[in-house]
């Protein structure tokens, strides 16, 4: 009787989380369905009150539409350019971010130099400086260069590493056995043959981390080509997409929600490819301050 | 000599962080000391002209309004987003059936990146057709018109950074995953009820975890710039989610008052460095680190 009674009690405790969870999921959902079924509907359609779920006519072209939208009248550049100056940004710079960065983090981790402490101390502390205070004076520099309006701006700083992804490729490389090192070392091998042939195969999650988390920044970007991109051929899609809305007056809701699919669906299909990476990157990134 | 050899080869493999500090961030920060001390508009040479501009600055009634727009909406967004992540890996931390699942739920809005996201929020918050207030009248209620009222705007960008605590939920979980079982087998012996637990044992273990990411939040939200930039054009309505960064961008890029602009981004660095520093000594005195 005591024994059936708690029983109850715990399927009831089960079904009240699931509720909890089914309607917070739904919350969290909504803001997402709306808009692949509002990118899906005819123009007239987005205007009803009440607005319909579910479009009266599944309208799979207004994602060529939003492809080619409005080239020739309004001087807008295609979809497609933005799109390929994006994945080219993101290519430079994820090469740049995973170079340079596991380079710098294996000095931290693994070599023993004068200074080396107070200079990572220094390299966390750099952590603070907001990146608009810097705007300034950077945009200076390139404008010296004259890299003004071309991509460089966006990649070249990648390649030179950065605090927050020494940190965390330094704390991964300091979990790998120091005695490989030695052995390796005891077989002749040069610094830079151990980090390469010893442990970079070995890093490789930690990588990924940092790819992956590179290039959900530099996807996402909009400050950075909103100062240093200046053409319409140039932009990226963050920089693009903001064309669609606001020459557009905000009349075309469907094109607007179909270009803005087609610019988060890349990134979650690489979260469906790369869900434990991501969401290991995320725990290792946030836990350990 | 082998000591010598590995420090050299430590100082080649640190060499390019050691150029990018110099070139990206400390010289730049210096410069924008100097310009900040500086009448300069980047068309001609920087002029000096001592305090002016940060005397200018503190007489400022925008500084003074983006800057409370900026802490208002993280006052907000912060602790909200924080409990937002804790209930939601509190919940799944229970061995629901289905766990991944609803892990993914509640991760993917985080994904969406900013520019869309704004686009998505100014579509879902629309007084007239928006999906929002459609809703609030099915349950009666005449929905404010969000995006032009200066009393529903800024709720409108909290609530947008709310809906991405999937990052931090995230983070939570897997600090969750890691406290010591033991803890709660003994607090099950001492009779202690579900919400005991959660105040005694969960929260005291991931105060670390809380912590850290409460200071990356703050300092965060000072920053907060694509969302609001586009979502409300020039801090619209009535500049009430005019925010600072977005102020010192246009003070910069707009009205080429770059030493102006430098002396906020000196202000707003100092602000994080106090904020942190906070931060620290709260964390050493009230938060639990284990073995400590």
């Amino acid at each position: 009787m005591a024994k059936g009674t708690l029983e109850n009690q715990r399927i009831a405790s089960v079904a009240t989380i699931h509720i909890i969870l089914i309607i917070l999921s739904a919350i969290f959902l909504l803001p997402l369905a709306w808009m692949i079924s509002t990118s899906l509907k005819p123009t007239e359609e987005t205007l009803l009150s009440p607005p319909t779920w579910i479009p009266s006519r599944i309208l799979i072209e207004n994602f060529g539409k939003a492809w080619n939208y409005n080239a020739d009248t309004l001087g807008y550049v295609p979809f497609l350019v933005y799109g390929r100056n994006t994945i080219i940004i993101c290519f430079l710079v994820v090469a740049g971010t995973v170079i340079s960065n596991s380079i710098v983090g294996y000095s931290f981790a693994r070599l023993k130099w004068p200074g080396r402490d107070l200079a990572f101390a220094l390299t966390l502390a750099t952590m603070m400086i907001p990146f608009p205070i810097l705007m300034v004076p950077l945009f200076g520099l390139f404008k010296e260069l004259g890299w003004i309006g071309t991509f460089r701006p966006l990649w070249v700083g990648s390649f030179f590493a950065g605090a927050f992804n020494i940190f965390l490729l330094r704390q991964f490389f300091r979990t790998i056995p120091f005695e490989l090192s030695e052995a390796a070392k005891l077989d002749g091998c040069s610094e830079w043959n151990i980090f390469t042939q010893v442990i970079l195969p070995l890093a490789k999650p930690a990588l990924a981390v940092v790819a992956l988390f590179s290039f959900l920044g530099t996807w996402n970007d909009f400050l950075g080509p909103l100062l240093y991109l200046q053409s319409q051929e140039t932009f990226t899609l963050a920089l693009g997409l903001r064309s669609y809305q606001s020459q557009n007056g905000g009349t075309d809701w469907n094109l607007v929600m179909a270009a803005s699919c087609m610019v988060i669906a890349p990134v979650i299909i690489l979260f469906f490819f790369a869900q434990k990476t991501f969401i290991q990157g995320i725990a290792a990134t946030g836990l350990k301050g | 000599m082998r000591k010598r050899k590995e420090a050299i080869a430590g100082y080649l493999f640190a060499a390019p962080w050691f150029v990018g500090l110099a070139i990206f961030l400390v010289w730049p920060l210096l410069q924008a000391l100097y310009f900040s001390f500086c009448d300069y508009s980047i068309l001609t040479e920087p002029r000096w002209i001592g305090l002016a501009n940060y005397i200018n600055l503190f007489q400022d009634e925008l500084f003074y309004t983006s800057l409370f727009n900026t802490f208002f909406i993280a006052i907000f967004a912060v602790p909200g987003g924080t409990i937002m992540a804790l209930v939601l890996a509190m919940l799944l931390n229970n061995n629901v059936k289905g766990q991944s699942f609803y892990r993914t739920f509640f991760f993917l809005p985080s994904l969406v990146p900013a520019v869309p996201l704004a686009i998505l929020w100014a579509w879902l918050f629309n007084a007239n057709n928006g999906v929002i207030n459609e809703l609030l009248r099915l349950v009666g209620i005449q929905g404010p018109n969000w995006l032009g009222d200066p009393n529903f705007s800024k709720p409108v960008i909290i609530l947008m950074s709310i809906w991405g605590v999937g990052n931090a939920m995230v983070i939570y979980l897997a600090g969750l995953q890691e406290v010591p079982r033991h803890l709660y087998e003994a607090a099950d012996l001492d009779g202690a009820n579900p919400w005991q637990k959660t105040r005694n044992v969960t929260l005291p273990m991931l105060s670390p975890v809380i912590l850290f990411n409460v200071v990356m939040g703050i300092i965060g939200g000072l920053q907060m710039f694509t969302q609001p930039f586009i979502l409300f054009p020039g801090g619209a309505p009535a500049r009430s989610t005019y925010l600072y960064t977005v102020y010192l961008y246009e003070q910069a890029f707009i009205s080429l008052r770059m030493g102006y602009a430098s002396a906020m981004g000196w202000v707003m660095f100092l602000i994080i460095l106090v904020l942190t520093l906070i931060a620290l000594k709260i964390g050493e005195k009230r938060v639990h680190y284990e073995g400590g």
